[in-house]
C-alpha cells in the first residue's frame, strides 16, 4: 500500500511573502502567480514536475492509442484519513485511463482555489498531488491556478487531465461485459466513503477506516501482461460497485447476478453504514476495481490480482446473465433475490 | 458488530422459517408497524420465503411518508426565507411538497442543511446568532426524546434564535385507527421495536384486548423480525391476542422512563393529520404551552398555505395497508424514486420506494 504522507509541520519552501492566506491575486496570472508557482507548486511536486511554463506542453510522439480522460474533484473535506484531494485528484484520473487498459503519461493540473484558503492547505494538497504523481510514474506537464471570491468556492478544488497509451491489441470497455463473464472485485468496498464520512462536520463518528485511494494500472497492467481475457473494467467511486454494475449492465445490455455475501466488506465499513443508513455497496470507492472476465479466465485474473499488493483481497462477486438486460440482481444471505438499485443522487442518511 | 450480525445469520433464519412454515395451517394477515422493518423484509426477501398463507401488509411507520403535506409546504416557506437556516434529516429533503422539495430551494439559495441530531442544529443558532435556525422535528416516539431535549436546551441556555417546526406522529392511536377501519384485514401486528425502547409496552394491552389481535414488539435484523412473525403466528394459531416482547435487548417493559419523562414536559398530545391517510384523533405531540415560544409555527407566518396532493398518488391507501405498492397504476411509471409523486417513494423506509428499489423486477417492465 501507499506509503502514508506526512504534512506535519510542512512550510512553504521558499515563504511567500506576507500571505498566509491565498489572496485574488494569486490568481491574477501576475507576478504573485508567478511567485505561486515558483515557490509553491514546483518545489510541491518535486520530481513529478516536467513543466517549462510554456503556455502548453509539447510532448513527445508514442507508439500506440493514445486514451485521454479528465475528472474534478471537490472533496469535502479537503483532507481525510488516509488521503486528500490531492492523491484523489491525481489516483482518480490514473485510474480512468487504467480502466481501458491504458498506461498513464502525462497530466495537467488545474487549481481553483477559494480566496482565504490558509496557504499551508493548499501547499499540503499540492505536495500530495506530487507525491502521488511520483508513485503513480506520471508526470506533471502543464497546469494553472484560479482565485475565486470568499464565498464563491470553498477551500481548494482541483481538476486534473491525462493521457495514456493504450498497447496494441488491448480492448477494454464497458460494452464488451457479455452473459458468461464473471465479475470480480479487487478488495474491499465502501472504505473511502466511510473514511470521508467520518469526518464529514457535523457527522464526525470515530472510525479506523482509511481511505483507500491509491493508482491501479500496476494491478491493470498485470492482468494485461498475464494475457487475461478482459472485457471491462471500472473503478466504483461515486455510487459504489451499485453504480459500477448498473452502469456496465445498462450499457452492454446484459443482467448481472451477485451474491451479496461475497462481496467483501469490511465490518467497520458495515457498522458505519448500518448507523447512517447507508448501502455500503452505495459507497464510494478510490483504490478498487470491478473486472469483467472470460469465464475460463476468472481463476487466473484472480491469482494475479491477488498476487499484487492492491488486489490481495480480490474476489469473484457475480455473474453476467442474458436474462433482465440492464438489471443488476443480488441474491441475500438468506437466499432471496432483489434488485441492486442504483443510488439516485447524493445519499441521503435516514431519519431512524 | 455485536448484537447486529448476530441476527442476520442465515442458518438461524432458515430454522425460524422451517419452524414459521411447521406452525402455519392457514392464511394470516400481519401488519409490521414500521418502515425500517419494512425496508429490511423487503431488502433480505423476507417475505419471499414465508408460506404462502402468510401475507405481510406494510404499516404506517414511515415518518417521513406520513409527514403531512401542509407541514412540507411550511417548512418549504420557512427555509426560503433569507433569515433562516433550516437544519433537518437527509431524507425530508427529497420529500415532495405541493410544488418542489427542499432540495430545490436549497438550490435556489435557500440555506438548507442535512444534519443528524438536532442538537447540531442548537449548534448552528449559537454560531449564527444574526439568523433563525430551525430544526425540522418530525418523526415517531424514537426520535421525539432528542428533539425534546434540544428544545429544554434551547430554553435553559437561552438561544432565542432556534425553533422547531414540530410534526411528530405517534404508533398506538394509528394502529386504533388502521383496526378502527371498515376495510381492515390486518390480523396480527409486529410492533415498532425502536418506539417501545422510548415508551415501553404498556400502551399495547389495552389494544391487543379491545381489538382481539396480538401485537409482538419486534426489531429490525432478519432474526428480529422472523421471530416476530413467528410468535404473531403462533399466538392466531392458538387463538390467543396477547402483547409479546421479542425484541428484550432494546426494549424493557417501562421504556426509557428519563426519556419518557422529558417527553411529557416538552411535548403534549394533539390531533394530527397524516399525510396519505387522513385526521387521527390523538395521535400526535406539538410543544406544550411552555416552550410555545419555540414553535417555529407561531414565530413564522406559515399559515393558510394551499396544499396540492398529485391525484394520481395512492400512498394513502399503501399506508392503511389497502394495497401493495405496485398495485398502484403510478408505481414504476408516473413514479419513481427520481419523479415521486408521494412521500413511500421518497424515503428509504417507504413501501414503494423499498418496491420500486428491490422488487421493480418482478412488478414492472424492465425497459
Amino acid at each position: 500500500m501507499t506509503e502514508p504522507l506526512d504534512f506535519e509541520g510542512w512550510t512553504c519552501p521558499l515563504p511567500l511573502r506576507g500571505t498566509p492566506t491565498v489572496v485574488m491575486g494569486h490568481g491574477g496570472g501576475g507576478a504573485m502567480s508567478a511567485e505561486l508557482v515558483e515557490s509553491l507548486f514546483i518545489p510541491a511536486y518535486g520530481g513529478a514536475a516536467d513543466a517549462e511554463l510554456g503556455d502548453a506542453a509539447v510532448l513527445p510522439p508514442v507508439a500506440g492509442r493514445l486514451a485521454f480522460s479528465t475528472d474534478s474533484y471537490v472533496v469535502k473535506p479537503m483532507f481525510f484519513p488516509g488521503g486528500s484531494i490531492g492523491d484523489l485528484a491525481v489516483n482518480g484520473t490514473v485510474n480512468d485511463l487504467a480502466m481501458v487498459g491504458a498506461r498513464p503519461l502525462y497530466l495537467s493540473t488545474a487549481f481553483v482555489v477559494a480566496e482565504g484558503t490558509p496557504m499551508e492547505d493548499l501547499g499540503r494538497v499540492a505536495v500530495a498531488v506530487g507525491k502521488a504523481a511520483e508513485r503513480a510514474g506520471v508526470r506533471l506537464v502543464t497546469g494553472d491556478t484560479k482565485v475565486v471570491d470568499h464565498g464563491s468556492g470553498d477551500g481548494v478544488y482541483v481538476n486534473t487531465a491525462g493521457i495514456g497509451v493504450v498497447p496494441d491489441g488491448v480492448d477494454i470497455g464497458p460494452r464488451r461485459a457479455r452473459p458468461g463473464d464473471v465479475v470480480l472485485v479487487s478488495g474491499d468496498v465502501g472504505v473511502h466513503g466511510v473514511a470521508v464520512m467520518s469526518c464529514r462536520e457535523g457527522l464526525e463518528f470515530g472510525t479506523t477506516v482509511e481511505s483507500d485511494s491509491a493508482a491501479l494500472h500496476g494491478l491493470v497492467a498485470d492482468l494485461v501482461g498475464a494475457g487475461v481475457d478482459l472485457h471491462a473494467l471500472r473503478d466504483p467511486t461515486r455510487g459504489g460497485v451499485a453504480a459500477t454494475l448498473g452502469e456496465i449492465a445498462s450499457t452492454a445490455r446484459v443482467g448481472i447476478e451477485v451474491v451479496e455475501r461475497d462481496i467483501p466488506v469490511p465490518p467497520e465499513v458495515r457498522d458505519a453504514c448500518g448507523l447512517l443508513g447507508l448501502d455500503p455497496l452505495q459507497v464510494a470507492n478510490e483504490g478498487k476495481l470491478v473486472a469483467f472476465v472470460g469465464p475460463a479466465d476468472a481463476d487466473r485474473a484472480l491469482e494475479v490480482m491477488r498476487s499484487h499488493p492492491l488486489g490481495s483481497r480480490a474476489c469473484r462477486i457475480g455473474t453476467v446473465v442474458e436474462a433482465h438486460p440492464g438489471v443488476v440482481v443480488t441474491r441475500t444471505a438468506l437466499g432471496a433475490t432483489r434488485v441492486l438499485d442504483l443510488p439516485i443522487g447524493e445519499q441521503l442518511p435516514r431519519i431512524c | 458488530m455485536k448484537y447486529l450480525d448476530e441476527f442476520g445469520d442465515p442458518d438461524l433464519a432458515k430454522a425460524l422459517l422451517d419452524r414459521i412454515h411447521a406452525v402455519t395451517t392457514r392464511p394470516w394477515a400481519l401488519m409490521e408497524v414500521c418502515g425500517g422493518q419494512t425496508h429490511s423484509i423487503i431488502r433480505h426477501g423476507i417475505d419471499q420465503l414465508l408460506p404462502d398463507g402468510i401475507e405481510m401488509i406494510h404499516g404506517p411507520g414511515c415518518p417521513v411518508c406520513v409527514t403531512p403535506l401542509e407541514t412540507i409546504d411550511r417548512a418549504l416557506a420557512i427555509a426560503r426565507r433569507p433569515d433562516v437556516v433550516f437544519c433537518s434529516f437527509g431524507d425530508m429533503l427529497r420529500v415532495p411538497g405541493s410544488h418542489d422539495d427542499l432540495f430545490t430551494v436549497k438550490s435556489q439559495g435557500g440555506d438548507v442543511r442535512v444534519v443528524y441530531s438536532p442538537l447540531d442544529a442548537l449548534t448552528i443558532a449559537q454560531e449564527n446568532p444574526d439568523k433563525q435556525v430551525v430544526f425540522f422535528g418530525i418523526g415517531f416516539e424514537t426520535t421525539a426524546p432528542a428533539n425534546a431535549m434540544t428544545v429544554h436546551q434551547a430554553r435553559r441556555l437561552g438561544i432565542p434564535n432556534f425553533s422547531l417546526l414540530v410534526s411528530h406522529v405517534l404508533v398506538p392511536p394509528a394502529i386504533a385507527a388502521i383496526m378502527e377501519s371498515p376495510t381492515c384485514r390486518v390480523q396480527g401486528f409486529l410492533a415498532a421495536g425502536h418506539v417501545c425502547s422510548v415508551m415501553g409496552t404498556r400502551e399495547y394491552p389495552p389494544l391487543a384486548e379491545r381489538y382481539g389481535v396480538p401485537i409482538v414488539v419486534t426489531g429490525f435484523e432478519p432474526l428480529d423480525i422472523l421471530e416476530g412473525i413467528r410468535r404473531t403466528v403462533v399466538q392466531l394459531e392458538e387463538g390467543r391476542h396477547e402483547v409479546e416482547n421479542a425484541y428484550p435487548r432494546a426494549v424493557p417493559a417501562e421504556g426509557n422512563p428519563a426519556a419518557v419523562a422529558m417527553l411529557r414536559d416538552v411535548f403534549e398530545v394533539t390531533d394530527r393529520a397524516w399525510r396519505g391517510i387522513g385526521m387521527i384523533p390523538g395521535s400526535g405531540w406539538r410543544l406544550s404551552d411552555r416552550y410555545a415560544e419555540f414553535d417555529a409555527e407561531l414565530r413564522f407566518d406559515v399559515t393558510g398555505i394551499r396544499t396540492d396532493e398529485s391525484p394520481l398518488c395512492r400512498s394513502g391507501e399503501v399506508l392503511q395497508g389497502l394495497i401493495k405498492p405496485h398495485e398502484c397504476s403510478a408505481f414504476g411509471t408516473d413514479c419513481t424514486p427520481r419523479n415521486p409523486l408521494g412521500a413511500t417513494m421518497v424515503s428509504s423506509e417507504g413501501a414503494c420506494a423499498a418496491y420500486y428499489a428491490y422488487r421493480r423486477l418482478d412488478l414492472v417492465e424492465v425497459s
